[in-house]
Order: structure tokens, then C-alpha cells, then sequence
């Protein structure tokens, strides 16, 4: 299994051609306090870059982006009743969504987990 | 003669007030104020009415079945609990209120008095129009000013809030693409990532896509990315863009970027929202606008914020005009004002109809004295003095605090969070100028910048009182740059402490419920 993200803070982790998607850690900390989780519904599909959920915190309502093209197999559903999850185990327990995925080759554009720490520093 | 010297002490008392407790709950003179259920109960009343006689109930199956379980009050005791209230609360009228984005400006006492002249008051939208020309020329008067300030031919009256505006205006440039064929084609709005939460928002509802475009390291529009946007062009329906921008930027490139919207055949809505500060000094017409709301309770000062309802009046070009909404005022030639009301002869092209009525006839009636106690030259200076009152700020804060992008601004002063020590927020510095006795400015918008704190002084507020909520905003930032833990205890003064807003999201109590009675355990 590997793990890539991207620019917009979504990991996703790859088994095979299906996909858990979340929102990283450093994300969840920018958000602060994580109030309410929007996810999508089962057998949706979505195109690379579209808003599949909506995470909002004390701060703000942020829409998080499908890394990948694919179509929704499962949903995080525990997130709907513990938002705090997301600011606890963003990176495990909080994922969003699992996805099948449409094109594999989508992935070679994303960050390994070197290059998205060096891209966080940056930031 | 014998002399009392003792007399009545007048020096203060020197023990520490926050340590005293009082039995009532009050503090001094400020008033301890329960919730009206806890005040009253449903077994009490404040108005004894007899018992019904020889009246049969009409309801049959459908009368209440239960007790409506509100409390009896009395009056005074009614009134005393909404005035307590009233004294804990933030106005306007009360002080400075930052807020940016917001346009907290003070409303004139004179627009009040206009507002209750009986032939504006005491009027009804259904009374004949002959009876109601006074009123009528004022609002053709008001659409003409709005008009003339910003350079366009029309104006849609009855929108009844900026958003509500922005609704008029896209539901226009809809209409505009029906009848040019393409309504199913031209889809796509740019919005920028600084805009008005409410700008995507409202082109969702009314059917578009939106695709938001980044700001470039100035705050501005990123050019080429908008260029980028653009290499199709049959699906763009239009942008819709905030100048001033929310970052309190005039948008450089305005120009060229109706330029480009306008060669893609999309149209340019802007939102008026920053009016205040170019009112008078810039025309959006000029600028290649095709529709923008004027918010009449920020720029033209009536009031909000809990003080009065919004008014959103939409302006639009020549492209647009056809197609807005009614009613609207025309003169006939004989000099009588009359009401278009119908989708037919005049307005045989419009989208149709928003409201009920003609608008918010006693924000028109404000608006209006605000302009013509101005005059043009005076709101050229109220710009003119929103941006100079805003860069006061910037320029005494700067050294402090750090401005979320270099040079001037323009009516709001924006900084981010990058001079506090690690552990203090945004949010720390706002709760701690509560108890400086201020409302705190917008934080954490717009989103583009970390920690960002809007501020907007407007045109009304005095120097010395500008001097005054920047030593205090001046000695926060630099106990929140040292890292001083008590910033995050803050506010320690306000009637309520600091509130967990994190639970309150979480799991809100939204329902009162009855304490359990108490037990009869004290015998």
C-alpha cells in the first residue's frame, strides 16, 4: 500500500484499484476544531479535483477535493456522529471515503509523503 | 452651629470590584437577567382575563391537547427583561465596530426623521398610485442618483439584501443567455478565492458551475490564471468579482479583466459590497460592469446589523437592462410616476418578479437623505475618508501587527496572524479587545489569509477615536508577539467568559428544558 497526496491536503492510500481518502493531519490542524463532516453518498462519482465533502471547523467550511477520478465504495459514515475524529486521527481513523479508481495513472501526479512534508514546510 | 463634617465620601471605594458577590446575581448596575422561562412559569400571568362564558369551542379534534408551557410575565416584568438585554448588547450607537467587510458606519439621526415623515411611514404598497406619487418620486429619484454614481442605465429597486442583489443581477445575466440561446451552454462562473462566501454561493442557485480562481501573491486576481480559464470560452456564463476586494484591494486589472470576460461573451457581475470605498471616485460602469448591488445599509448608511433590514438595489448595463426585474418606477409624460408591474409592453424581456412588493421603501427614504445631506462632493469624501481612516490604521498597526500584503490599502485594513508568538490566535487577540470594551473586527476571513483580521474603520469614525482602538488593538498584538498565556484566558470582562464554541457546534443545546423540580429532600 503506499500513500500520496496533494496539494489541497488529501492523502489517499492505494491498495490494488481501490483508494482511502482522507484529509492529512496538517490540514486538520490548520482547520482547527472539526465541527461537522459532509460525505458524499455511496456510488457517486467524481472526477479528479471535484468537492466530494465538506469539513467544517470553528473557523471555517473548507470543501475537500478527490485526488484521484473514481467512484465512491464506502463512506466514513462514523465521521458524521465524532467530526472530532477528523482532528484526532486525520490521517487513520478519520478516513472519508474509499473510492475505486478510474484511472490509475492519476496517481503518478500526486506527492509522495517526502515531498508533501517538504511542500507543507514551505507553506 | 453644629456641622456635620463628615459628609458623603466621594473617593472610589478601593477594594477590587471582582472580587465582591452579590446576592441578586447583578453587578452594580448592571443587571442580572434570567431566561423569561425561568422568570415566569406556566402557572403564573401578568394579565388576569375572566374565564370565557357561554362560548363554545369551534375547534372540535383539533384543539390543543397539551399546555403550550410558556411563561406568564407580567409587563414590567416583560419590559425590564428585553431592556437588561439591551444593555449587554453592541451597537453602533454604542462604539467603534470594526468589523470588516461589514460597513459598520454610523446612521444619521436625520435619515430617522425623514424615515417617520407619515407620507413615507404611513403608506401601503397596495394604496392607489395616484395617492402615493410622493413616494414613488422618491424611489425614481433614489434609482436615478444610483444610477448617476455609477455610470449605468438601470436599476433594479426591490432587491432586499446584498445577497438578494447578487441574486437579481445573476438571475439577469441567466435570462440574458436564454435569450441569446445559450442558457444551456454558458454555465461556468469564475469566482475568485477571495470573494463574498455568498458570490459562489449565489451562482449555484441559480444553476451555474463555479471555478474558482486563485489570488496571486498581490491579493489580486491571478491573470494568468484567469487567461488560463479562458482558453474556452463557450461554456463561460460570466465572473463575478468584489472591487474593492475582500482582501481591501482595488482589483489593478479590472479592466482588462471585464475585457476578457466580455470576449469570452460572459458578462462581469461585480459585487458592490466595497462601494464605500470608491463611491463618488469610481464609476463601475466605467469599468465594464454589467450588473453590481449597491448595499444601501453600508454605503448609503441605514442601518444593520440587527438595527434594520438590508437593501440591495441593482444596477445594470445597457446588455442587462432589458432583462431585469419588476416592478419598477417610470414617469409617464404627463409627469405622473407610475409602477411597472407586468411581464409585458415595458418590461416584456424581464426575468420576472423578486418580491412581493417595491422594496424597503424606509431604507429608500434614508438613503436618499444621506445622499442629499451629502451631496456628490460629500460622498467623494466619504470614499476619501473610509480609505484614509483605514490606511491610519494600517500605518499605526503595521509595526505591530503584519499586513497581509504590501502597499496602501483601501477602506479596510487587513493583517495575518504572522507576528503572534506560537499558541496565540486570531481568536485570542479578538476575545482580548472585548474587554477593551470594542466588537472585534472579522477574523479568519477573507480565507486567503492565515489567521486574517479585517479591519474597517469606515468614514465616521473620529480620529481620536481611531488613536484610541489602536493603542489598545497596539498593546494586545504586542502581549500576543510576546506570547502572554493570558491573551487565550480573554475576555475576562464581558458578562459571558470565553464560550466553547467548539461543543456548541458540536452538540448545541437549541431547546430549553425545565430543571427537574425540586426534590423534597429539604424537609
Amino acid at each position: 500500500m503506499t500513500t500520496y497526496y496533494t496539494k489541497d491536503h488529501e492523502w489517499i492510500r492505494v491498495d490494488g484499484d481501490t483508494g482511502t481518502v482522507g484529509i492529512t493531519a496538517y490540514a486538520a490542524g490548520q482547520l482547527g476544531d472539526v465541527v461537522y463532516v459532509e460525505l458524499p453518498e455511496m456510488g457517486a462519482k467524481f472526477a479528479r479535483g471535484d468537492d466530494f465533502a465538506v469539513v467544517e471547523s470553528v473557523k471555517a467550511a473548507s470543501d475537500v477535493y478527490a485526488p484521484v477520478s473514481g467512484a465512491v465504495l464506502e463512506v466514513n459514515s462514523a465521521l458524521t456522529e465524532a467530526p472530532e475524529k477528523v482532528s484526532e486521527a486525520a490521517e487513520s481513523a478519520a478516513w472519508f471515503v474509499r473510492v475505486k479508481l478510474a484511472d490509475a495513472g492519476e496517481l503518478s501526479e500526486l506527492m509522495d509523503e517526502a515531498a508533501y512534508a517538504a511542500f507543507c514546510k514551505g507553506l | 452651629m453644629a456641622m456635620n463634617t463628615q459628609g458623603r465620601p466621594t473617593a472610589p471605594a478601593r477594594a477590587s470590584s471582582g472580587s465582591i458577590e452579590t446576592v441578586s446575581g447583578s453587578r452594580g448596575l448592571l443587571q442580572h437577567e434570567d431566561l423569561l422561562f425561568e422568570i415566569g412559569t406556566p402557572e403564573t400571568t401578568g394579565v388576569d382575563l375572566p374565564k370565557p362564558k357561554g362560548l363554545k369551542s369551534r375547534l372540535g379534534g383539533v384543539a390543543r391537547k397539551v399546555d403550550t408551557g410558556l411563561a406568564g410575565l407580567s409587563e414590567p416584568q416583560a419590559v425590564r427583561h428585553y431592556m437588561r438585554l439591551s444593555q449587554r448588547n453592541y451597537a453602533i450607537d454604542l462604539g467603534f465596530f470594526p468589523l470588516g467587510s461589514c460597513t459598520m458606519k454610523h446612521n444619521p439621526r436625520l435619515n430617522e426623521k425623514m424615515a417617520r415623515l407619515p407620507g413615507f411611514a404611513d403608506i401601503h404598497p397596495l394604496q392607489p398610485q395616484a395617492t402615493v406619487q410622493g413616494a414613488l418620486q422618491l424611489i425614481d429619484e433614489l434609482a436615478t442618483w444610483l444610477k448617476t454614481l455609477t455610470g449605468m442605465p438601470s436599476v433594479a429597486m426591490s432587491p432586499k439584501a446584498g445577497a438578494h442583489g447578487e441574486l437579481c443581477g445573476m438571475l439577469a445575466i441567466r435570462q440574458a443567455l436564454i435569450a441569446r440561446g445559450e442558457g444551456e451552454t454558458r454555465k461556468r462562473v469564475l469566482v475568485p478565492a477571495s470573494a463574498h462566501g455568498t458570490n459562489p454561493a449565489t451562482a449555484v442557485q441559480c444553476g451555474f458551475i463555479v471555478d474558482e480562481i486563485k489570488a496571486n501573491a498581490r491579493g489580486r486576481v491571478d491573470m494568468a490564471e484567469l487567461r488560463e480559464k479562458l482558453q474556452r470560452t463557450d461554456d463561460v456564463a460570466g465572473i463575478m468579482l468584489t472591487n474593492p476586494n475582500t482582501c481591501g484591494l482595488f482589483e489593478t486589472d479590472i479592466k482588462e479583466i471585464a475585457d476578457l470576460i466580455h470576449k469570452a461573451g460572459g458578462y462581469f457581475y461585480c459585487d458592490g459590497a466595497n462601494f464605500n470605498a470608491i463611491v463618488g471616485r469610481v464609476r463601475p460602469g466605467d469599468l465594464g460592469v454589467d450588473a453590481m448591488h449597491i448595499n444601501l445599509h453600508k454605503t448609503f448608511s441605514t442601518p444593520h446589523g440587527g438595527g434594520g433590514p438590508g437593501s440591495g438595489p441593482t444596477v445594470f448595463s445597457e446588455a442587462l437592462a432589458p432583462y431585469a426585474p419588476v416592478p419598477f418606477v417610470t414617469k409617464d409624460e404627463d409627469g405622473l410616476f407610475r409602477l411597472v408591474e407586468h411581464v409585458d409592453g415595458d418590461a416584456k424581456d424581464s426575468f420576472g418578479r423578486m418580491v412581493a412588493f417595491h422594496g424597503q421603501m424606509g431604507m429608500f427614504v434614508r438613503a436618499l437623505t444621506y445622499m442629499l445631506s451629502h451631496g456628490a462632493d460629500g460622498l467623494k469624501q466619504v470614499a476619501e475618508d473610509a480609505v484614509l481612516n483605514a490606511n491610519y490604521i494600517q500605518a499605526r498597526l503595521k509595526h505591530v501587527m503584519t499586513p497581509a500584503f504590501e502597499g496602501y490599502c483601501m477602506h479596510e485594513a487587513l493583517f495575518s496572524d504572522a507576528f503572534t508568538a506560537d499558541g496565540i490566535e486570531t481568536i485570542d487577540i479578538a476575545k482580548a479587545l472585548i474587554d477593551e470594551g470594542y466588537h472585534p473586527m472579522t477574523m479568519y476571513f477573507p480565507l486567503v489569509v492565515h489567521g486574517a483580521m479585517l479591519i474597517e474603520p469606515t468614514e465616521t469614525e473620529s480620529k481620536a477615536e481611531l488613536d484610541r482602538f489602536c493603542d489598545s488593538l497596539e498593546s494586545i498584538a504586542r502581549r500576543a508577539a510576546q506570547g502572554d498565556e493570558t491573551l487565550k484566558g480573554a475576555p475576562y470582562l464581558a458578562p459571558a467568559r470565553r464560550l466553547d464554541e467548539t461543543r456548541a457546534a458540536r452538540k448545541p443545546i437549541l431547546k430549553w428544558t425545565a430543571p427537574a423540580p425540586e426534590s423534597v429532600a429539604a424537609e
